[in-house]
């Protein structure tokens, strides 16, 4: 991949944000997701005591996963499966690819997996003349609209259903102008069955690893991954080296969490357990993908980012993505861990991303597995500025305050001159387009006199 | 027991009486407190736009400036915080003087409900209000139940409030959301930050809202610019103002 040009999340976000009526329903619908959430969580009394567990296996995990993945390679190449192990993207591509080859297939049915989005695995593949049919519903619509998800569980979040019906229309000649939900998914399932029939090897991604059965788990609500490598003789599953958990009996914590903390279901429809391949003829190859990840784990501040079991939880809670939509953050995972994740990756590019936040800290408290991501992205500030990565316009004028809250005589001094100017300055002075303050908003009145005025004159 | 007043820097010039309401409430509670004439401001500016170096000398002078005193209080979750959870960067854990001043500084309404233990006030406060949880009072000092966490909480500014005569409560759909303040992101994301402030508005008046009241000033001034560039009657009060009775003031005419 070349170099990315750098993103200004508020230019990227400037359309959806200021088309107000989307934006809010974006919001709304985001909003009922997080309500779903909410009820489920208090329905477990427990709940508080398992993101606490949670949060200790994964550091656990994170902290030995060299141990862990070593044993895991070895449980899971003892029930028959093939072990690959790819340092970044484009490795990870060339394994998959390779595999295709051997088996000269020119069609692949593949199951939701952020990380074969983070790796660009479908452009790779469509570039090398082979066919690639997403099978999750809202991967399909996205894929249909040559579109990428805007969000990790629920990738078609952003498209009304109207716009699926034209989508749909265009393309698999449903009726013009139809948009019952029904009818369209009825469409879709017909469509995407010719496809599992049809497809010669299957890709799904992983949601846990486990290290001393050497089995995978795969969890989806459509089953798609399912029928994806149900037909076909091979299957590949892509995993990321972060998603391993110690033992089978960890397992529990965290499909507890995940369903619940992405969409306010107790449990995924479909939660598939894989040891091996499933006969003699078939084949099941395993992905192990770093891409960046053992970087991370270097770093002390940012390593608990890799405890994310990509639940999507803190994107439904950011009043930010909600408003602004995924594809405001121009990358694979948006909302507040891409926020974190992405400037690991790519400080220059991705700089603009720890800025968009409120530091609310809804992020941090809905997480299932604690991870600290309001503090997490003041912390990537810190780093950026440090990295002399923020522009001119950023850091001056916090110079100038600095120097100002030093000496607090000249701050009274400049408290009192600003706040006549507001009191006799016209108003068009105060409120122009270099005031981005009053763009949507009025200054506050100023007062004749500052507390430490009042204070000197009542009580000094 | 000494106590020190701890004033954000943008109360102390926007907004005088609610230091000065806070200091009225206190004296009326019978705390000795004084306001240390020396002090600007917490550094939270700098700090939160990742400007550590500019913070640091702001922080020690902040710590110097109050480690003489027996408790520090602050009409601020935010300022709070900072001293609280963001200090620690600035000094070494063995630095006596910061210590103490981390641990004994405190927000206004913790002050009043955990340490002077208040159950009751003489007060009256005949309108309708709804209450706006601000995020670092409520995620980063835990003044009450955030709706995320499963935790049963004590909700130190409801209790407070609920001491008030003839207070009627209306009480936004989203009970904590954030109103997109957030500092410089403020105008970092001029746009986002608006919209999420116009939501946060139209929430507290669907109930009937007259008053948004909130223990931080800073996501009051922001909602008070959007309310009142949209000419709205709508009425917004620091909790200390509440909590010494101050009349609900007719709205400042725009210009
Ligand atoms: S950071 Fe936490 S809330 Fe966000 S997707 Fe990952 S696990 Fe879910």
């Amino acid at each position: 991949m070349g170099a990315l040009p750098i993103i200004d999340h508020p230019d990227a976000s400037r359309e959806f944000v200021t088309n107000k009526a989307r934006s809010h329903w974006h919001d709304e619908a985001l909003w009922f997701v997080r309500s779903k959430r909410d009820k489920q969580a208090h329905s477990v009394p427990e709940w508080e005591y398992l993101r606490e567990q949670a949060s200790e296996v994964k550091t656990h995990t994170i902290a030995n996963l060299d141990r862990y993945l070593v044993e895991f390679e070895k449980n899971a190449t003892a029930m028959g499966a093939t072990v690959h192990w790819a340092s970044d993207a484009a490795d990870h591509n060339r394994i998959v690819h390779q595999i295709l080859k051997d088996h000269g297939t020119l069609r692949i049915v593949k199951s939701k997996s952020m990380l074969t989005e983070e790796c660009g695995l479908n452009h790779y593949l469509e570039d090398n003349g082979i066919e690639v049919v997403d099978t999750d519903l809202g991967e399909r619509i996205v894929q249909l609209r040559h579109e990428t998800p805007s969000h990790i569980v629920l990738p078609a979040i952003h498209i009304k259903k109207e716009e699926v019906g034209e989508t749909f229309h265009t393309h698999l000649g449903t009726d013009k102008g139809a948009s019952d939900p029904q009818y369209l998914t009825e469409a879709a399932r017909g469509h995407l069955r010719g496809k599992f029939l049809s497809g010669e090897i299957g890709i799904t991604g992983v949601n846990f690893g486990i290290a001393d059965t050497g089995g995978i788990v795969v969890c989806t609500n459509e089953g798609n991954a399912d029928l994806g490598v149900s037909l076909p003789r091979v299957h590949i599953a892509c995993m990321g080296i972060e998603k391993l958990l110690p033992r089978h009996q960890d397992l529990a914590i965290f499909t507890r969490l995940l369903a619940r903390s992405a969409t306010g279901q107790p449990i995924t429809s479909y939660t598939s357990h894989f040891h091996g391949p499933r006969d003699a003829n078939s084949e099941l190859h395993i992905v192990l993908v770093d891409n960046g990840r053992s970087k991370l784990r270097e770093s002390e501040t940012f390593r608990h980012a890799l405890h994310c079991i990509r639940c999507g939880a803190c994107m439904n809670t950011c009043p930010v993505y909600r408003r602004s939509g995924g594809h405001s953050y121009r990358t694979t995972v948006p909302g507040p861990i891409g926020s974190v994740l992405s400037p690991a990756r790519d400080s220059k590019a991705h700089k603009s991303l720890p800025y968009a936040c409120s530091l609310c800290g809804s992020c941090t408290d809905v997480c299932p597995v604690k991870i600290p991501l309001h503090h997490q992205l003041l912390a990537w500030r810190k780093e950026l500025v440090g990295q002399d990565r923020m522009p001119k316009s950023k850091t001056v004028p916090m110079k100038a305050a600095s120097y100002l809250f030093q000496h607090p005589k000249l701050f009274a001094l400049a408290g009192k001159a600003g706040r006549t100017a507001l009191r006799w300055l016209p108003h068009f002075a105060t409120h122009n387009r270099l005031n981005k303050w009053t763009i949507a908003r009025e200054l506050p009145l100023p007062p004749k006199e500052s507390f430490r005025d009042w204070y000197r004159k009542n009580r000094g | 027991m000494s106590v020190a007043l701890f004033v954000p820097c943008y109360v102390d010039q926007f907004y005088p009486d609610v230091a000065i309401a806070t200091l009225e409430l206190l004296e009326r509670l019978g705390v000795d407190v004084v306001f240390p004439q020396g002090q600007t401001c917490c550094g939270q500016p700098m700090a939160n736009t990742g400007c550590t170096e500019d913070a640091r000398p702001v922080a020690k002078r902040n710590v110097a400036m109050f480690a003489d005193y027996d408790a520090v209080v602050c009409p601020s979750g935010s300022c709070t915080s900072m001293v609280r959870n963001h200090y620690d960067q600035f000094f070494d854990s063995g630095d006596t003087a910061f210590q103490h001043v981390k641990s004994r500084t405190f927000e206004l309404c913790e002050y009043l409900y955990d340490v002077l233990e208040v159950r009751k006030l003489d007060v009256r406060f005949p309108h309708r209000v709804s209450l706006h949880q601000s995020c670092h009072g409520l995620r980063e000092l835990r003044l009450g139940p955030s709706s995320e966490v499963m935790t049963p909480r004590v909700d130190k500014m409801r209790s407070l409030l609920d001491m008030v005569a003839d207070l009627e409560w209306s009480l936004p759909t989203r009970v904590d959301e954030c109103c997109g303040f957030g500092g410089t992101f403020a105008v970092d994301e001029a746009e986002l930050s608006a919209s999420m402030g116009r939501d946060r508005i139209a929430d507290h008046l669907s109930t009937g809202s007259e008053v948004i009241v909130s223990a931080d000033m800073s996501c009051l001034m922001h909602m008070q610019g959007l309310i009142r560039r949209e000419k709205n009657p709508t009425q917004v009060m620091h909790i200390a103002q509440v909590l010494v009775g101050r009349p609900i003031k007719e709205l400042a005419k725009t210009e």
